[in-house]
């Protein structure tokens, strides 16, 4: 086996000069803001996100917080030639024909725009970009609303089995963690936040130290440098963002059954799973690809939708963070046959960690991550996705070249021996939302 | 997942893709339609194989077919047993899946390039030898049960949505749900698969579409070589089943358990196909629906949500390429503290305020800038390239016609926009309906304007 895996790796290196991944340039702003570059000079036009260690992770308590100051960014903003309000900036993007955007999830805060690269567009664009983030200015009657509206998503929610299920999940999963709570927020948390909550997060977090800056599209090196200036120029230099505190292992099982008027009965299941640097993480992904990773091709959705026709969609992931995220395994049945679908969840997957995969299934495995490889990689959304993950994350800026080369070398015993080591079926977080209409008792 | 399904119903307004790159069709003996685009950008391709039919071509008590014999595409051929093919394409580091929707059927792999061979293979081989057994039947439509669950009946606004089509058309081919009733599904027979196989499973009734970095030329030897000895079938024309005209305002109401409520209207409108419209009046009514709906600058996002905080989230939707006449589409969910009458009320004043006014031109130019930078952005996705392709062959349309779609938007005058208006956005050809929540727990109160959680310091 040791010979095959390294006949292997002879080979998929020979592959890999032919299947290089982009050329990847890094440098700092000269406030000290990290910019990752791809040049793709075919069309005309280039991706910018910049990205913040400022998600929910970063709420102290404010729960809602970090996704609130984030989604509030564009309603007003100071320039040069004077304030704009929400009305303008999103008048000023359309104008150019530019696409502007903001997101937030537990560890990252980010805007994103994609425009054209004619001068005359790009850079009112940017300026735009670059008052948003260094100056905006949060009116109190956007904020009202934006608190409001959340107050709405937060109730959609509520009528969602899959979303309550899942916020169940992470915070059963993470316990007293900033993890544990979802970047919306909750109705509690989000009615007690003020408009100087915000502006003392974006002060805080939004600062140069903190920030990530992500080019792909059809510039130069000399542009991109321009670029990055103009977005984050006035940016303090701050502070990065200390270091989150440890996620603990679980020590027990637990299930949590809450009661929902569906006609499916949603399951997860999990427990701390891997983080971006985990010495394991090829193991557990390439093993986790197999179990419950490669849509109907893996084990869970054959044992479960493929033999048995129990769920429509049934699959085990892990999220890497900044910290360890989840591992969740999952799936959706009418509520008559929940026993059912949890017992040959549960079993497929204590076989696995009992056994590991057999050797045909690892090579169709390696087969189809590493001959997938040019797919990831295809687009310039994709590489912008690849580009601020390895800033964010400051993975080595030969992730995509060497990616499949550690695919490759992974092995079957190390999958057996980190599945044992890493993941417990007896020690997991089960929750169960559904049941159907509870009988009325007026 | 085969079983992704696929409706186009609010989606973005501005969708036609740019084509700077040569296109090339090409047709096979036996009926089949390939086309071929190159995007050299990565050593990439995606092959999508499109079916003339959809749940647009059912009727009552058949529907969810199409979509149940999607599902049904992946599980075996003589040659190829259940998920084999799957699983080939995995081997090959390949992705794959299909969609249907009320007017295609349609099935993809995305590949690195030198594997379009098997892609070809695989698609020629299921066209016209699909093994369809019961005892694969049995569990898959299980399945689809499964996934009705998940995305109909336990999704308040979808099942609204369910609920609005089939009141909003009484004869046309859009009234029933892509996926099926759920009575339709429990009664499907093999037999109804196999004869709906059978009918629209044929090269002559197929168009293929492939994006990416080949050779056009070297593409039509590989068609030739899989699907070139698949034998045609003798189809039957199509029954046009007109929509009749609404002759009054209709509503809908839905009852389910849900926390928040929901409004939908529609309006009878033409679309882009043979002889639906006056010349011109499709793409009036696409930018009319930019007007109120394309980004956060457009009319809805400023004036309902921002301005008068009436909408936490509104929407219009118009589809150009539907295969028969479709509808204009309003949507939205109340703020806090406002009622599904006021958002009506505000999104019938927005319509009318479009027939009294004409639109501004910094309002058109800004729709306009957007249509120009958005057909360079769609070049960033082969598959979004494929997509435009596929679904203006498979309503009947000139792939060609994306070609045109810039200066037919930059045609458009706010007169246009006004007489379209004024033309299809009536009342008599208006239906809504509304989503009534019914408390998730019937032993808690229902929730009121007065419930605490609802109403918060913060909401007028």
């Amino acid at each position: 086996m040791y010979v095959k895996a390294w006949i292997g790796a002879i080979l998929f290196a020979l592959c890999s000069v032919a299947q290089a991944g982009p050329q990847i340039e890094q440098w700092q702003t000269h406030n000290g803001a990290r910019v990752y570059l791809v040049a793709a000079p075919e069309l005309p036009m280039v991706d910018v996100r910049v990205v913040f260690d400022a998600g929910s992770a970063r709420d102290g308590g404010k729960s809602g917080l970090a996704a609130l100051t984030n989604g509030l960014l564009d309603d007003g903003a100071k320039t040069a030639d004077g304030e704009l309000n929400a009305d303008q900036i999103a008048e000023r993007f359309a104008d150019l024909g530019a696409q502007f955007g903001t997101a937030a999830d537990r560890d990252m805060a980010s805007v994103s725009l994609r425009s054209l690269t004619k001068p005359d567009l790009l850079q009112p664009a940017l300026q735009a970009v670059a008052a948003i983030l260094t100056q905006p200015s949060f009116p109190q009657n956007g904020f009202e609303r934006e608190q409001s509206r959340v107050l709405t998503h937060l109730q959609a929610q509520e009528q969602s089995p899959g979303e309550i299920a899942g916020k169940t999940f992470f915070k059963a999963v993470y316990g007293e963690h900033p993890y544990a709570t979802q970047a919306l927020g909750n109705p509690d948390s989000i009615k007690q936040l003020t408009r100087d909550d915000l502006i003392a997060h974006h002060n805080r977090y939004y600062v140069a130290h903190n920030a990530v800056v992500a080019i792909v599209g059809a510039v130069t090196r000399k542009e991109a440098e321009t670029i990055a200036e103009t977005l984050v120029d006035k940016l303090p230099e701050g502070e990065p963002s200390p270091k989150l505190s440890k996620v603990h292992d679980l020590d027990a099982s637990s299930t949590i059954e809450i009661p929902h008027p569906s006609a499916q009965t949603h399951i997860l299941v999990g427990q701390p799973g891997i983080s971006r640097d985990d010495p394991d993480y090829f193991p557990l992904v390439v093993g986790n690809h197999i179990l419950g990773g490669n849509g109907l091709v893996a084990r869970l959705a054959e044992e479960i939708r493929e033999k048995r026709g129990l769920s429509y969609s049934t699959y085990s992931y892990f999220q890497p963070m900044r910290e360890p995220g989840p591992y969740t395994l999952g799936l959706q049945t009418r509520n008559e046959q929940t026993s059912e679908a949890l017992k040959v969840l549960r079993d497929t997957l204590k076989d696995y960690v009992e056994h590991g995969p057999t050797a045909a299934e690892l090579k169709a495995a390696k087969q189809n991550i590493t001959g997938g490889f040019a797919l990831r990689i295809d687009s310039n959304a994709n590489l912008l996705d690849y580009l601020a993950l390895i800033g964010f994350y400051q993975l080595p800026l030969d992730y995509l070249d060497s990616y499949n080369r550690k695919v490759e070398q992974v092995t079957l015993e190390q999958i057996r021996d980190a599945f044992k080591r890493r993941i417990k079926p007896e020690q997991m977080v089960t929750v169960i939302v559904g049941g159907g209409a509870q009988p009325n008792q007026n | 997942m085969p079983g992704f399904f696929l409706i186009i119903l609010l989606c973005a307004a501005w969708t036609a893709a740019a084509s700077p790159a040569e296109v090339r069709e090409f047709k096979l003996d036996n009926g089949l339609k390939l086309i071929v685009k190159e995007d050299h950008r990565a050593p990439v391709v995606v092959s999508q194989v499109w079916y003339k039919v959809g749940s647009s071509y059912e009727h009552s008590g058949i529907t969810g077919l199409s979509h149940v014999l999607e599902h049904m595409m992946f599980k075996g051929t003589r040659k190829h047993g259940p998920n084999e093919a799957s699983r080939i394409i995995s081997a090959n580091g390949g992705q794959e899946n299909a969609f249907t929707g009320r007017d295609y059927t349609a099935y993809y792999q995305q590949l690195e390039k030198s594997r379009l061979p098997v892609s070809f293979e695989l698609e020629a081989d299921r066209m016209r030898n699909l093994l369809l057994k019961q005892d694969e039947f049995v569990k898959e439509v299980q399945v689809v049960m499964e996934e009705r669950r998940l995305r109909t009946d336990d999704d308040p606004e979808s099942l609204t949505y369910e609920h609005f089509a089939a009141t909003a058309f009484h004869n046309g081919p859009y009234q029933n749900p892509v996926i099926g009733w759920m009575g339709d599904l429990e009664n499907m027979t093999l037999a109804d698969l196999k004869q709906w196989y059978k009918t629209w499973y044929a090269p002559n009734n197929a168009t293929v579409v492939v994006v990416g970095d080949v050779q056009p030329d070297e593409v039509f030897a590989l068609a030739k070589k899989y699907f070139g000895p698949l034998k045609p079938s003798k189809l039957m024309p199509l029954k046009p089943r007109h929509e009749v005209e609404q002759k009054g305002l209709r509503r809908a109401v839905v009852k389910a358990p849900a926390e928040l409520p929901y409004l939908l209207m529609g309006y009878q409108t033409p679309s882009l196909t043979a002889s639906q419209g006056a010349d011109g009046e499709p793409y009036a009514l696409e930018v009319l629906s930019g007007i109120l709906s394309g980004g956060n600058s457009a009319r809805l996002a400023k004036h309902l949500v921002r301005e008068e905080r009436i909408a936490a989230s509104a929407g219009a939707g118009y589809n150009l390429y539907s295969r028969a006449p479709d509808l204009f589409m309003l949507e939205g969910t109340p703020a806090q503290g406002r009622s599904v009458a006021e958002l009506e009320q505000a999104l019938r004043d927005q319509i009318k305020r479009l027939q009294d006014e004409p639109v501004s031109e910094a309002e058109l130019a800004r729709i306009k800038a957007q249509v120009v930078a958005s057909k360079v952005y769609e070049q960033d996705s082969t598959f979004g390239q494929a997509m435009q392709i596929g679904t203006l062959v498979t309503v009947g349309l000139d792939w060609r016609l994306q070609d045109s779609y810039l200066d037919r938007i930059n045609a458009v005058t706010a007169e246009q926009i006004q007489q379209a208006a004024r033309k299809y956005l009536i009342d008599d050809h208006l239906t809504v309906a509304v989503l009534e929540p019914l408390p998730l727990d019937p032993n808690k109160k229902p929730r009121g304007a007065s419930d605490g959680h609802l109403g918060g310091g913060n909401v007028r």
